[in-house]
This record gives structure tokens, sequence and C-alpha cells, in this order.
């Protein structure tokens, strides 16, 4: 009960928070706008990003690189298997984002996955012809609704984030995974903590194998990693929120006065 | 007289016909010759040397280049912005090689354009998955303000803007280097370096 209360005031402060930062004396709540996200907490973002840097090098990515080595039916099972978790995030953000349609197919999606598809590890829902799934979360709903994304953070271990995103991973623990719940707060003989956080060290692994190339790429090319990457994840929440997987030209270039200038000179 | 205008009229127009690059045309010709230079069995500095002469005839550097300087731009002076865009022609070509080299035989497929205005045309494109790498989406933002020649001036992956990226981290250089220009000659020139 303590612990709700206390992730409920810390969201509330998020939220308030995030308002404020976000918004720099103007409007935070308007729609469809790119806004400048500020890295308001660079100093300690930056100390917390080499702390996950060296995380990464020592135990994260030597773990992914030995997870890739495993047999392939294992990695592909590993991989349904914390997406059809996923899913039970993704409904009710589906029903929260007014997309009722959507939340119907994807709880088709987890019931055929999880009966005929041995508890997710074998995506029969793609098989039979389902729309392509698509993740979304609380920090998506809530930028969704209008919540500005605020400043920009890097969290020990979980890696970038804003302080919506942020508020919106803490949902999660206030009652908004039921995964979550039932694993945690389930009191039965076979779920526990353990498993719930082993499905998330899991469902990490794999998200790190699948971009060990290209983060190293990234890495090698980069003048300045860090912004890199916080480049990377802004706009790739952006797009997200946008539910615009391609990104949207548009937006990439909304209020792009610079490519004008260069042009006109 | 009215004859000659004419001959020259319709001369001109072939002339522009035959010569004007569709932009999706442009970019399957200049993914194919990466294409071809990726799959030789060469060294790789060999490969990113000939990666770099076709960088240089099909990407707007110098575009790109003022464009990632940002508003600092305005700033510099006639020198400094000689030194600056030596020194990113050479950090741009570095990284950009260097990025595909890692890339064997990649297999890249135009799927369709569309025109923004006269100035831009964005082009969908798809690398095609391998057993050990998903398919990625690849758009490209072609300046066709001279049809006759279209440049690259950025490359949008999975919805990530690789210029609007590179904008980012050279603000993020010179933010903490209280926007001294001289950080991030330094800076480009030890990458190019190294």
């Amino acid at each position: 009960m303590l612990k709700k209360l206390i992730v409920t005031i810390i969201c509330i402060f998020l939220l308030a928070f995030n308002a404020n930062a976000g918004s720099d004396g103007e409007l935070a709540l308007k729609k469809d706008q790119q806004q400048e996200i500020k890295d308001c907490f660079e100093k300690l973002n930056r100390a917390t990003f080499a702390l996950n840097h060296s995380l990464d090098k020592v135990l994260i990515k030597p773990i992914a690189k030995g997870y890739r080595n495993l047999p392939n039916p294992i990695q592909k099972g590993t991989k349904n298997a914390v997406t059809n978790l996923s899913t039970l995030i993704t409904i009710p953000n589906n029903i929260l984002q007014g997309n009722v349609k959507t939340a119907i197919i994807n709880t088709g999606r987890l019931v055929v996955n999880t009966t005929v598809g041995l508890l997710g590890t074998v995506d029969v829902a793609n098989k039979m012809g389902f729309p392509k799934y698509i993740k979304e979360d609380y920090g998506q709903t809530l930028g969704k609704w209008g919540v500005g994304p605020g400043c920009y953070v890097v969290l020990p271990v979980l890696g970038p984030s804003t302080v919506r995103d942020t508020a919106g991973s803490f949902v999660n623990a206030l009652g908004g995974d039921p995964w979550h719940n039932v694993s945690v707060h389930g009191n039965n003989e076979f779920l526990s903590e353990k498993v719930f956080l082993t499905s998330k060290a899991l469902s990490g692994v794999d998200f790190r194998s699948d971009n060990l190339e290209s983060l190293d790429n990234l890495e090698k090319n980069s003048i300045d990693f860090y912004a890199s990457l916080r480049s990377l994840y802004l706009q790739d929440r952006e797009n997200k929120i946008k539910n615009n997987q391609r990104g949207m030209v548009e937006v990439i270039y909304k209020d792009e006065e610079d490519w004008e200038e260069i042009d006109n000179k | 007289m009215k004859k000659i205008l004419i001959i020259i009229i319709s001369f001109n127009l072939c002339f522009n016909h035959v010569f004007s690059t569709e932009p999706d045309i442009f970019v399957q010709s200049t993914v194919n010759r990466a294409s071809q230079i990726l799959s030789k069995n060469i060294s790789k500095e060999e490969k990113m040397n000939a990666l770099k002469i076709v960088a240089k005839e099909t990407v707007d550097i110098e575009g790109i280049g003022s464009y990632s300087l940002g508003s600092a731009r305005k700033n510099l002076n006639d020198n400094q912005k000689k030194i600056y865009f030596d020194l990113f022609e050479n950090y741009f070509l570095k990284s950009f090689s260097s990025r595909l080299s890692e890339y064997t035989n990649p297999k890249i497929n135009v799927e369709s354009k569309k025109t923004l205005n006269e100035n831009y045309t964005i082009v969908n494109s798809v690398l095609i998955s391998t057993p050990d790498r998903p398919e990625v989406k690849i758009d490209w933002r072609i300046y066709t303000k001279n049809p006759e020649e279209p440049l690259i001036r950025d490359l949008i992956i999975e919805g990530l803007s690789l210029a609007r990226t590179q904008k980012e981290e050279f603000a993020s250089i010179l933010n903490s280097n209280n926007g001294k220009i001289e950080s991030l000659f330094k800076t480009l020139e030890d990458f190019s370096k190294n």
C-alpha cells in the first residue's frame, strides 16, 4: 500500500514537473507541434550514460552476444514470448488512445498466441494473418493526450527516457501492467517477482542482441555518442507517439528553416 | 527564323528530357553502385575509398555541412567557413563510407517516391532482410532543384533522420564548449585522423 502511494506521489510529481520543465514558460500541452526537448540534467545524464555504457560493456553486451549464439528457435521463441507479454500493456493503451478496434485485435492475438502459440513462444497470430503488431505504452498514451515530453533523462540501467516516459513507466508498477500484477501480486505458486524480472531482463537482452552491430557502428562513427543516442531516441519516440513508423517528413522538417536559408544563400 | 526557333526549342526539350534524372532512378543507380563496391573482394579501406567517390558525386556534402552547423554558421567568418567545410567533408566521407562498409552485398529495393515540391522528392526504399538482420526501411531526401543533377540531402532510416541526428550532435559539442567553433573543428579533425 505504502509502495503504491510512493509511486503515485512520484508519478504526480513527475507529471507536474514535466509540464513545467518542458514548457519553459510556454504552453506545454500543444498537440502536433515539434518541441525542442531540453536536456535539463545533462551533466547527471552524461554520468549515468557513462555508467550504463560501462555496465553494457562488461555485462549486457557479452550476454547479448552469448544470446545471439543460441539456436535460432530459442531466440525466436524468447522474442515472441516477451513480445506477447508486452501485448498486456499495449491493449489498455490502445483503449486509452481510443483505438478500441486495435485493442480487440490485440486481445485476439494475445489469446491465440498464449494458448495455441505455447505461452507466446510461437507467433501463431502472425501466421493467421493478424495485422502487424505495434507496441504501445503509457508514455505514448500521455504523449497522444498532449502531455509534453519534459526534460530528457537517462535512467540507470534502463537508458534514455523523458520525464513523461518515466512517469508512464511508473503506471506499469501502479497496476497498469497485468503481467506485473499477476506475477508480483498474484499470490500463486507458478509466478513470482523473480519470473517478472527475468522476463524483463530477457526482453532487454533480446533488444540488445538485435542492435549489436547497429550500436557498435553508431558508436564508432559518432563524434558524440551520447548526443547521437539522445537524438535517435527522441526521434523514435516522436514517431511512435504519432504512430508513424516510417517517420513523417513533414514532422522531421517542420519548422525547419535552415534548409530554406541554405537554399536561398 | 521561326523554323530555327522551333528546332532550338525542340532540341532543348529533348536535351532536358534525356538528361533530367528521376530521383528514384538516381537512388537505385547510386545504391547499385555502392552495392557493387561492397560485394567486391577488396580490402575494407579500398571499399571505403571507392564509396567516398560515390558520395562526392551523389551527396550534397556542402549543404549537409551548412545544415549540421545550425545557427552557428551565421557567426563564422570566411576563414572559419573554409576550415569548417574542409574538415566537414573529410569527416562526412569517413563517417559515411565507414558506416556503409560494414555491410557486405546489401540489397536495397526502391519502392516508391513522393514529390514534396520542386526542390524535394522523398524516395522510399527497403534494405532486404537477411537471416541476421530484419528488413530496414530507408527513405532518401533528394534535392531536385537542378533536375539534371539530383543530390542526396538526408537518409531517414526507420523514421530516424541522420541529418537531424548529426545536427544535434554538432550542437551538443558546441554547447558543451561554450559555443567555441574551434572545439568542433578539433573534434572533426580528430575523428578524421583516427
